[in-house]
């Protein structure tokens, strides 16, 4: 019994150093802020996938009563580590994602055109803003086809984070 | 925070089958969304942790000069001693520099042949001359000693003219760190230069704190030259550490803005540095001698016998800056804003401090001024704004590190309005690769440094592991590594994040501490030598690279074996390094750098390079380490 409390200890003690190292890079008064719209970026980098609906409530949690544009790292520390204990916001396994690029290509072709992933990527969902689209199809776009091959795509993807 | 509307998919017909359809698309876009701005975001960091390790490493460097301007005070102040010891070594290091030829005699002597084919320089330069430049430069041309001694005469004569701060109104505003990285250094000088001396009452040059001549000399513009210019180098080198001493120290426009390289501290004091000689200021490196009446009289007593001609240290003391003025001048070429309040030293850098809005404020308003411009450091965006809209870091050199490390950006501004800031990026190559491409090179580029980091501190690293592994296993847990990393490096990285490139880690999660200098290793020059030499000469290799370069100031590579060994010999016992004096000598025997008594120290320093198991062709070219 108290062995397992001490091993929780230390895990949580381990979670706050790896939070603390992810929140300090983003740092960079070194005053122990950020800007709020890296907030986003320190969740995921700690492997957290959550929605842009998730996320937003997330903030709403770690932010101050009155909003100032920077986020402390005080509010973050307590509720990124329950995140991290509960293991919220799982990441997508790859044959999930695979299973969805199928859904968008009915007629089984292997491939989603350009136009198609823009406008499902655009107008569905949680819209991606420009630049996002644009990043994604710098790296998904076969220029060959000037298409999607989404198997490759995903291939390559999951190699790189590797 | 888009809730989509159901009924807005589709395409009118509400058939359940079509919903159902419909909400299977949304899900799965949301699947795909959710994933991409996860792996972007991932993206992003990796970015940003390679930017922080190339920046930390900097940084350290710059800290590691410390260390090294504490070495030349400490010959300076224990010149005597040292003098007794090693004739002529002091001497070597510190006396001012050779003959100092009229221009016109000089430039008298040199020929440029006909079969030059560069660009060639009217006087007095107008703006053809700066086009003419661009263009050759564009064709990798190279502009003749010639000319270039011409332009830096020309440039040293006219900020002779300028006062420490040029006050100016309303104009375009850029502030640049001009040389020291890159191949091309001299040529962005000259373009500089040229373009000053056309429009010197609209373009105002800075000094900034790589306008060192020892700076130079650890950080590559002294060895571009020097390749360069095999002729006439040595001249220009001469002519150019004068013309650093004569760039102002900021500019003021608009009675409003203040336009310096790095920053200010609460002691600050403006009138002061508008007052002071600052052509007195040689280098970071050599801070003024203490001048206590005591050290001064037993200088004097030692009378000419022991002075050597030309040392600076010799009779006049106004030849340097006193202290205070020194600092002040640090203070603004090395110091950094952050976010604390307060002022403190800046123990990243080894010099100028940290300051904090509060002291902005204070000396802002102090001298009635709006806002401070500033560079010194690198920000990914090229620019970035702090101390609540008082302070802006322009970054104007893009792909700084790295390609694709960062934007570069200018500002604009007029009399008014708000500052305009552009950013860029240079090198179409950069632009078209995806971000994952451009991420993977940065950091692999940035591991690859940190790596040979480790690798010149290995010995003190593995006996901080060992002293943690009690039982010897070859693991420790995340914390352990983490906290010997830190310890040892300093360098104040994130190294769980970044454990996974440097370690292999069990299914336990403990780390296989040795398994961090696998496949990387100092080449050996010479197999019967100890490794804790080899570490020791590769880890201190650009100061030895600077000390080397200073004690020949005939710049001809090579120094006598016995300045070798008395230098090896004052360097260890600074550094606290304890290595038997016979290992080195016997080292620089089996190298056989031996030339008739004096020794190549490039090729000896250049022997030593750290080896990537995994390169496939060409060595690293490690541009900072």
């Amino acid at each position: 019994m108290a062995d397992d409390r001490d091993r929780d200890e230390i895990a949580v003690a381990e979670f706050h150093k790896k939070i603390k190292e992810a929140f300090e890079v983003f740092d960079h008064e070194s005053n122990n802020t950020v800007d709020v719209r890296e907030v986003g970026t320190i969740i995921r980098s700690l492997g957290c996938c959550p929605s842009e609906g998730e996320l937003h409530d997330l903030i709403a949690e770690v932010e101050e009563e009155e909003p100032t544009g920077y986020i402390r790292f005080e509010k973050f520390l307590p509720v990124m580590t329950e995140v991290l204990l509960e293991r919220r916001y799982r990441p997508i396994p790859e044959d999930i994602l695979l299973r969805a690029f199928e859904v968008l290509d009915p007629a089984k072709r292997g491939f989603l055109s350009k136009d198609e992933l823009i406008k499902y990527m655009t107008e569905e969902g949680e819209p991606f803003s420009q630049e996002e689209m644009e990043e994604m199809l710098s790296a998904a776009i076969d220029p060959e086809s000037n298409s999607v091959l989404y198997k490759d795509y995903i291939t390559m993807m999951v190699i790189d984070e590797n | 925070m888009n809730s989509p509307n159901l009924e807005d998919m589709g395409c009118g017909t509400s058939s359940a089958t079509k919903d159902k359809k419909s909400e299977k698309a949304l899900k799965a876009a949301l699947v795909i969304q959710n994933w991409y701005r996860g792996y972007r975001a991932r993206l992003k960091t990796r970015q940003r942790y390679a930017l922080t390790i190339f920046q930390s490493i900097e940084y350290a460097d710059e800290q590691g000069q410390l260390q090294l301007s504490n070495f030349f005070s400490f010959m300076l102040e224990n010149y005597t001693h040292v003098q007794e010891k090693e004739p002529g070594l002091v001497t070597r290091l510190f006396g001012s520099s050779i003959q100092d030829k009229d221009r016109q005699d000089y430039l008298e002597l040199i020929e440029i042949p006909d079969s030059y084919c560069g660009p060639r320089l009217q006087f007095p330069l107008t703006f053809t001359d700066i086009d003419l430049l661009i263009e050759a430069f564009k064709q990798q041309q190279i502009l003749h000693a010639y000319y270039v001694l011409e332009v830096l005469f020309e440039t040293k004569k006219v900020l002779q003219q300028m006062p420490n701060f040029t006050h100016t109104n309303t104009s375009p505003s850029k502030e640049i760190t001009i040389c020291d990285r890159g191949k091309n250094s001299m040529e962005i000088l000259m373009i500089l230069f040229v373009s000053f001396l056309v429009y010197p009452n609209d373009l105002h040059l800075n000094r900034g704190n790589h306008e060192d001549f020892m700076m130079n000399m650890r950080y590559g513009f002294t060895k571009e030259i020097l390749h360069k210019y095999k002729l006439h180098g040595k001249k220009i080198l001469q002519i150019l550490e004068e013309v650093y001493t004569w760039l102002p120290i900021g500019t003021i426009i608009d009675n409003e803005v203040l336009v310096i390289h790095g920053g200010i501290s609460e002691s600050t004091d403006l009138n002061l540095l508008h007052r002071i000689e600052r052509n007195k200021m040689r280098s970071v490196l050599m801070p003024p001698i203490p001048m206590d009446g005591d050290r001064a009289e037993k200088k004097n007593k030692l009378g000419t016998t022991t002075v050597a001609q030309g040392i600076r240290t010799s009779g006049s003391f106004s030849e340097q800056l006193t202290k205070q003025e020194w600092e002040q001048v640090i203070d603004i070429l090395w110091s950094d804003p952050r976010g604390k309040r307060g002022c403190y030293p800046n123990t990243n850098r080894g010099g100028g401090c940290y300051f904090g809005p509060d002291i902005t404020s204070k000396i802002l308003n102090k001298y009635q001024l709006k806002i401070l411009v500033r560079s010194h450091e690198c920000k990914p965006e090229g620019y970035e704004i702090c101390h609540d809209g008082k302070v802006i870091t322009v970054f104007s050199a893009s792909n700084y590190y790295e390609e694709g490390s960062n934007r570069g950006a200018y500002i604009r501004m007029s009399s008014g309005t708000t500052p305009r800031f552009f950013q860029y990026q240079i090198t179409k190559a950069t632009c078209l690769r995806p971000l994952y491409q451009r991420v993977n090179a940065i950091e692999s580029s940035a591991i690859r440094m940190l790596k040979e980091r480790m690798i010149s501190r290995k010995t003190d690293l593995i006996r901080a592991f060992q002293l943690q592994d009690r039982n010897k296993s070859g693991k420790l847990s995340m914390g352990q590594w983490a906290f010997s990393m830190e310890n040892v490096l300093g360098l104040n990285l994130p190294w769980r994040s970044l454990s996974s490139h440097l370690v292999t880690t069990d299914k336990d999660g403990n780390i296989d501490y040795m398994s961090g200098f696998q496949d990387v290793h100092i080449q050996k020059p010479v197999k019967e030598v100890q490794s804790t030499l080899i570490e020791t000469v590769y880890r201190y290799r650009s100061d030895l690279q600077i000390i080397f370069n200073i004690i020949d100031s005939d710049h001809s590579g090579l120094i006598s074996m016995e300045e070798f060994r008395s230098m090896w010999k004052l360097f260890k016992s600074h550094y606290s390094v304890h290595i038997d004096d016979s290992q080195f000598d016997e080292l620089a025997e089996r190298m056989d750098l031996n030339k008739d008594g004096s020794i190549d120290f490039n090729e000896f320093l250049k022997a030593f390079y750290v080896v990537h198991k995994f390169d496939q062709l060409t060595k690293s070219d490690t541009k900072l380490a």
